[in-house]
């Protein structure tokens, strides 16, 4: 049984310019359990995925809404980051989660989050509930090719 | 995000400086689309050696303009791509409409 090493909560309004401020608390929070460069820029990019949806989507955009970062770090160099709104919400999961699926096919949009979500970590759960909001669980695992170690970045 | 770009026989290159995110995609968008609508390209070279960081909105953001380009014909690169940006602009297979160069 994995035990909690150190836990991180915070609650940031769902304003685009928090995005930055979001993926590197993250980022520098998970610093203590010596991810590789390549590892920290993994986890930014996911973060910054779910947060954008959380904005975009679940909040369409009003630039308003509560937007709860957990972050913890466990024992077996793991990580565990949630990210939750309480906005509109999923109706069909398994069809936001297809790659380049867009409900906003106007504003260039991708349609890549979540499977970027999924490639830059180790596990990916969605839940969502219609009206009542999404919660994105994201799990990355640190120094995954231990050993295999190049100008000092594992690959 | 601060963007520079120079115009030299019909070929721009811009440079983007700083981190591409949902938080400036749009006024990216616009600057991008003035700088291409008021020159007239044939090629257009996105520099991106210091771009910091981008996620999906960035892919997002090239693809849009690679569409305003392609109704004049103007043909779009990328070029000095970090190894974060490359892996999501791999993943998106943005390579097969904007090649990349060295």
């Amino acid at each position: 049984m994995k035990t909690v090493l150190n836990q991180f909560n915070m609650t940031v309004e769902a304003k685009s310019i928090n995005e930055g401020f979001v993926r590197s608390a993250v980022a520098a929070f998970c610093t203590q359990v010596n991810p590789t460069i390549e590892e920290i820029g993994d986890i930014k990019t996911a973060v910054s995925e779910a947060v954008t949806n959380c904005i975009v989507h679940g909040y369409k955009n009003k630039q308003k809404g509560d937007i709860v970062v957990t972050v913890k770090l466990f024992d077996d160099n793991t990580s565990e980051i949630s990210i939750q709104d309480f906005g509109v919400g999923i109706v069909d999961v398994n069809k936001a989660m297809q790659t380049f699926f867009t409900t906003c096919k106007t504003e260039e949009r991708s349609g890549m989050g979540f499977t970027v979500m999924a490639a830059f970590t180790d596990d990916l759960k969605v839940t969502s509930n219609p009206g009542e909001g999404t919660l994105v669980k994201m799990t990355k695992i640190f120094g995954y090719s231990d050993g295999e170690e190049q100008d000092g970045i594992r690959s | 995000m601060e963007i520079y770009y120079s115009n030299k026989n019909f070929k721009i290159t811009f440079n983007l400086v700083g981190e591409l995110d949902e938080f400036c995609a749009e006024e990216v968008k616009n600057a991008l689309d003035k700088i291409i609508t008021d020159n007239k390209p044939q090629e257009i070279v996105f520099d991106l050696q210091r771009l910091t960081f981008t996620d999906s909105t960035g892919v997002g953001v090239l693809i849009g303009r690679y569409k305003t380009a392609k109704k004049t014909g103007c043909k779009v690169f990328i070029t000095n791509v970090s190894r974060a940006v490359d892996k999501i602009f791999s993943m998106a297979g943005l390579y097969t409409i904007m090649p990349k160069i060295s």
